[in-house]
């Protein structure tokens, strides 16, 4: 191994590229410890996915300096590209090869020499195994999403950056996916940086966040840091929501009350009332099913890029 | 990076359009073969007509090496084409199928990828004067026979000793990949400016095209710059087929008229194909993938 | 070219007026010495020497049967002849049977004296306009012979002898003829290359003449040849 065991996988410092007319990143720093799901968002042409071709020297940035694993991206490119595996936008595969194929092709490229096994294996993992001598041409979109994804990990790299990897997929593909980056996460101790539109996905499962908006960081930071607790919402269900709403309307929690949803009642207060709420729905006899605090990444999303956040904070 | 070849070796034959220019030149030279078989004749005689008035000539004259050298000659014009198909789409192609930018985050150097695609393309091009040279010199052998090769220039006749005839074939057919890679390298390099395949393609025949015009039409102006333009130089394998003679008009068997002529042009090709395949590296390590 | 000779001789003589000396009687001696080869076979080298063809010297081989049946074959290969060498010869038998011999002074070929004899043809509808020779009177042979047809224009034939002298054949045969200038289209060659230069006047008349000259290693005589070789 040519690194060393270091806290931070990604060390992004200063980067700019600028092409003929356009600034499409600039002056960016963040990092990205070892264990991280780390959610990168940003609006469309934020310059997300330019920042995410250059960590993988698609794109020459036109100044600053990126380390991964340690070492300079500029001077390790070939030792460090063996250790990551991304999938970058519609990831696109050979349409006139299998689906094993491609994932054999790519593994040689990476330097491996699966067996049949082991590569049926990793397709089993994203659920193409039925698939494997089909003709790319022949798949839906998420499946070649999917398969993407296999290509992706076939060499078991130590970090994966994935751009937009649920796009494409059905509710069950996307739970899949977001299942997929827990267990790489936590069982497989894989570093993880994912890029997505989806933002209640990567508030599912994202450790840490950054968030860039015409090229520059906005925020940095884990979820727990940069949500307000005094914003905090809790989502409420209850065995009647109807009744219970109307009670809570006639009681001091009025004022927290969130517009009426179908199956849930969220209340917006300070976390440290909490304790206040579930003694207030107890005297108010309201059976209660579940009581979960929500970090509305949306409206944090929203507000940071309308520039609500930096006026506060 | 044999690695690299090998997989790029694979993409190239694991794909269709592959085998299109290898069932053209099928179709193109059994069709030509059918004709010459038929009518052959015909066609010898109308070549004799102004001759024949002052020689007798006889023998097998429509034979295996006269056929294919007629062959070379219609198909070395349009070969090109059938290069360009897979050169010209070597990185536009990638670029189009969205796989460029999973190819070059891979832990190889760019300069690597680039000479691998080269290499594979040059091995795709041989392969495919191979078969040229299998269907249009040993079958044509075997359908219309060997005998000495007559063959009639606009300004004079050439006559090949039988047993003199096949080392040149060799020597045409090797002269032949290297104009043939210098088309390969032109679309190779032209790939890297595109992201679909069909804009390259196009521009290569254009360019071969345009070049041919200006190396064949005889324009003072245009004398200037012909020996500079590859097309000029493309058709040096028929100085194989042009015999030395002795002060007594005797040609001499194993010689060729212009050896330095092959020698000149081979390096005009090589130069092409080395300053081709350079600026295609240099341009495509400052290429900004975004495809 | 054998053949030609020979055949030549086998002629009637008619009368002539006396103001031309009657070269008949030398002509026959010749004829008497050609005439104790009834058959031979005989290998030899060809070669092709016209302005616009380039071609090898090839391997010959070449027949001759009493009274006039020649043939010369290419030992394998495509074999280039001028055209009326040897059909003037066959049609010189077919059509002619008689011819005026007469004396036209003397001459020197290839160093050796020779006296010229002009053989006319008495039928007018003979190919043959006239033919010139030039005997070699003290060994009885033929130096050099040129003929003018109606169909084929002007050869010349010029031989030379060694060892089978005593035979009246050759050791080696000139044939120089006309022939056309030699020029294809591009288009049908399917040449795009020009790197030609004009071609200079002197090098225009070389185009204009022709030779084929065959040069004979050995002569098999008399031992007998089969009349299907000639077909």
């Amino acid at each position: 191994m040519l690194y060393m065991e270091m806290q931070e996988i990604i060390q992004v410092k200063g980067l700019t590229k600028s092409f003929k007319n356009l600034t499409a990143v600039n002056d960016l720093s963040f990092s990205v410890r070892e264990g991280d799901v780390y959610g990168f968002l940003g609006q469309n042409g934020a310059g997300k996915s330019t920042t995410i071709r250059m960590l993988l020297t698609l794109i020459e940035p036109t100044a600053g300096s990126i380390d991964l694993f340690g070492l300079s991206l500029n001077s390790y490119r070939t030792e460090i590209l063996r250790q990551v595996g991304a999938v970058i936008e519609k990831p696109d595969v050979y349409k006139y090869l299998s689906a094993i194929d491609n994932l054999q092709l790519f593994a040689r490229l990476s330097g491996l020499k699966p067996t049949h096994l082991q590569l049926m294996q990793q397709l089993e993992m994203v659920g193409l195994a039925s698939r494997a001598k089909d003709i790319v041409k022949t798949f839906s979109q998420g499946m070649k999403q999917r398969l993407g994804i296999a290509v992706a990990l076939i060499h078991n790299p130590k970090l994966i950056i994935l751009d937009e990897p649920t796009n494409g997929l059905d509710p069950q593909g996307i739970a899949d996916i977001r299942n997929l980056i827990r267990h790489l996460s936590k069982d497989l101790n894989k570093t993880i940086l994912v890029s997505s539109h989806l933002l209640n996905e990567i508030e599912q499962i994202a450790t840490r966040v950054l968030i860039i908006d015409k090229g520059k960081k906005l925020v940095e930071g884990s979820a727990a840091e940069l949500f307000d607790p005094a914003q905090t919402l809790i989502e409420l269900e209850t065995l009647d929501n109807e009744s219970a709403f109307n009670k809570l309307v006639q009681s001091n929690w009025k004022q927290a009350l969130q517009p009426r949803r179908a199956s849930t009642i969220l209340i917006k207060l300070h976390r440290d009332h909490i304790p206040n709420l579930h003694r207030d729905l107890v005297a108010l006899d309201i059976p209660v099913l579940s009581l979960q605090p929500r970090h509305s990444l949306e409206d944090f999303f929203l507000q940071v890029t309308s520039g609500q956040y930096a006026n506060t904070h | 990076m044999r690695t690299l070849i090998n997989i790029e070796l694979y993409k190239i034959f694991k794909r269709p359009r592959t085998y299109i220019a290898f069932a053209a030149i099928t179709a193109l030279i059994v069709m030509i073969q059918f004709g010459l078989k038929v009518d052959g004749k015909t066609y010898v005689d109308f070549m004799l007509n102004d001759l024949g008035s002052t020689l007798q000539i006889e023998g097998n004259i429509l034979n295996g090496y006269l056929v294919c050298y007629v062959m070379l000659q219609l198909l070395l014009v349009h070969v090109p084409l059938l290069i360009a198909l897979i050169a010209a789409d070597m990185i536009s192609g990638e670029a189009n199928m969205g796989t460029l930018r999973v190819l070059l985050s891979k832990p190889y150097s760019r300069t690597q990828f680039m000479l691998a695609k080269f290499i594979a393309s040059t091995i795709y091009t041989l392969l495919l004067l191979v078969w040229l040279a299998f269907l249009a010199l040993f079958v044509s052998m075997w359908v219309f026979g060997t005998d000495d090769m007559f063959l009639m220039k606009s300004s004079y006749v050439v006559l090949l000793k039988e047993n003199d005839v096949f080392w040149r074939y060799i020597g045409a057919f090797g002269f032949a990949a290297l104009a043939m890679t210098t088309v390969a390298a032109l679309g190779f390099f032209l790939s890297v400016f595109a992201e679909n395949s069909i804009g390259p393609i196009v521009a290569t025949m254009s360019v071969i095209i345009f070049f041919t015009i200006l190396s064949t039409m005889n324009i003072p102006i245009f004398n200037l710059v012909k020996p500079y333009l590859f097309t000029t130089h493309m058709i040096g394998w028929k100085e194989f087929f042009d015999i030395q003679v002795t002060d007594a008009n005797e040609a001499i068997v194993g010689s060729i008229q212009y050896p330095e002529r092959i020698i000149n042009s081979s390096i005009v090709l090589l130069i092409h194909i080395i300053l081709f395949v350079a600026a295609a590296i240099v341009v495509f390590k400052k290429k900004d993938v975004l495809s | 070219m054998r053949t030609f000779i020979i055949l030549l001789f086998t002629f009637h003589f008619s009368t002539f007026t006396s103001s031309a000396q009657d070269m008949t009687p030398l002509v026959m001696k010749v004829k008497a010495k050609l005439d104790q080869v009834n058959d031979y076979e005989a290998d030899g080298k060809m070669k092709t020497d016209v302005a616009f063809i380039k071609a090898p010297v090839g391997k010959v081989k070449i027949y001759f049967k009493k009274p006039n049946k020649f043939r010369l074959r290419k030992d394998g290969g495509i074999s280039l002849l001028p055209k009326g060498g040897v059909s003037v010869n066959m049609s010189s038998i077919v059509t002619t049977d008689e011819f005026v011999a007469l004396a036209a002074g003397e001459a020197v070929v290839a160093g050796t004296k020779t006296k010229v004899v002009k053989m006319l043809p008495v039928n007018e509808n003979s190919d043959v306009v006239l033919t010139t020779m030039y005997i070699d009177e003290a060994n009885l042979l033929v130096r050099k012979a040129v003929t003018t047809t109606k169909e084929n224009g002007t050869y010349e034939i010029e031989m030379t002898y060694g060892k089978f002298s005593n035979f009246g054949l050759p050791d080696k045969v000139t044939f120089s003829f006309n022939t056309k200038n030699y020029k294809l289209p591009k288009g049908l060659t399917l040449e795009f290359d020009d790197n030609e230069k004009p071609l200079t006047e002197e090098q225009k008349l070389k185009n204009k003449k022709g030779r084929v000259e065959i040069v004979y290693t050995n002569y098999i005589i008399n031992k007998g040849i089969a009349d299907t070789i000639f077909k």
